[in-house]
């Protein structure tokens, strides 16, 4: 299959339905296997920090968190400029599944830096630049999840949160970079693209197993999500109603 | 190892408190975000076979052409 016939099918839930059921699975056993390895291994193994002590290892649900909750924001804008471009429905599916899962990650992630915060700053809670920023991926999750809730005809809806998306991007360069521009307490990033890391191998492998969990964790929750979202937006289909009536959803 | 016992484990070092409030919220969400699903898809299934048991599939078509949702 070349790229173009597949963006093509892409076009076609019930495509997407029939090969995403087994890619759910995968991703969930392996979120499953790379969690637990990585948690036990972060919480257990690691050495702890000569600074911070044990404290440090909120690091390891805390980094990979953040990543997610933003992460899952980019695949959202990106779906929101396909689904103004070429109308895709499932590009509008995957732009109303991800908020929820994406909210709970950018909760997670300020809950954990919060109870982080309190032994290594001393105080729960900042008005620093990278909880600032956090603080407003987080609301734009929920002004994602109100408008679509808000507007009552789903077409129109979708369009208007895929602006929303498409706009809200802007804040993700602002959370990445907001450690280098501005003089923050919250640290640098532990991974970047041009140097190694600033950490020994013994803690950051830890954190790069459970970031890669918390990604297929994501996978696995989205087609999951999407699934549901498909059987529910296609119910009227001949295809769907087949599906139910032969009990093999 | 990094710790001798399952005291020492669980004290994390007088950090305890934060260490364990943390990996508990985040068990919480992943727990959530992944029930959320199973429920929801059992939940619509049931109402789906509910729903088709009570109206067959050509009157309930007719009805949702009516009130224009299709």
């Amino acid at each position: 299959m070349t790229l173009k016939e597949f963006w093509h099918r892409l076009g076609s839930p019930r495509w997407f339905y029939q090969i995403s059921g087994h890619f759910g699975w995968a991703f969930g056993a392996l979120a499953l296997g790379l969690l637990v390895i990585g948690t036990f291994w972060g919480l257990a193994v690691a050495p702890p920090d000569y600074q911070q002590g044990n404290s440090f290892r909120i690091i390891y649900v805390h980094v990979p968190s953040a990543i997610l909750a933003q992460s899952a924001y980019m695949l959202m804008g990106a779906a929101g400029l396909v689904l103004l471009v070429w109308r895709m429905k499932l590009a509008d599916m995957v732009l109303a599944t991800t908020v929820p899962f994406g909210m709970s990650m950018t909760a997670l992630a300020l809950f954990t830096g919060a109870v982080w915060g309190k032994p290594t700053w001393g105080a729960w809670w900042v008005w620093d630049a990278r909880t600032t920023s956090m603080l407003v991926l987080l609301f734009l999750y929920i002004g994602l999840y109100a408008l679509r809730q808000a507007v009552p005809r789903q077409e129109t809806a979708g369009r208007a949160c895929a602006v929303l998306a498409v706009v809200g991007v802007v804040n993700i360069p602002i959370i990445k970079y907001s450690v280098d521009w501005w003089l923050t307490l919250h640290q640098g990033a532990t991974f970047k693209l041009t140097e190694s890391p600033s950490m020994p191998p013994e803690m950051w492998l830890p954190l790069l197993v459970n970031v890669l969990g918390f990604y297929c964790f994501f996978g696995a929750n989205l087609v999951g999500r999407l699934r549901l979202e498909i059987l529910r937006r296609e119910h009227g289909t001949a295809w769907v109603q087949e599906l139910m009536a032969g009990g093999r959803t | 190892m990094s710790f001798g016992s399952l005291p020492e484990f669980f004290a994390m070092g007088g950090h305890g408190l934060y260490v364990w409030l943390s990996y508990g919220a985040a068990l919480l969400v992943v727990f959530f975000n992944a029930a959320w699903v199973r429920f929801a898809r059992r939940r619509y299934l049931r109402e789906a076979a509910d729903r088709m048991q009570r109206y067959p599939p050509a009157m309930r078509a007719a009805q949702e052409t009516e009130s224009g949702r299709l």
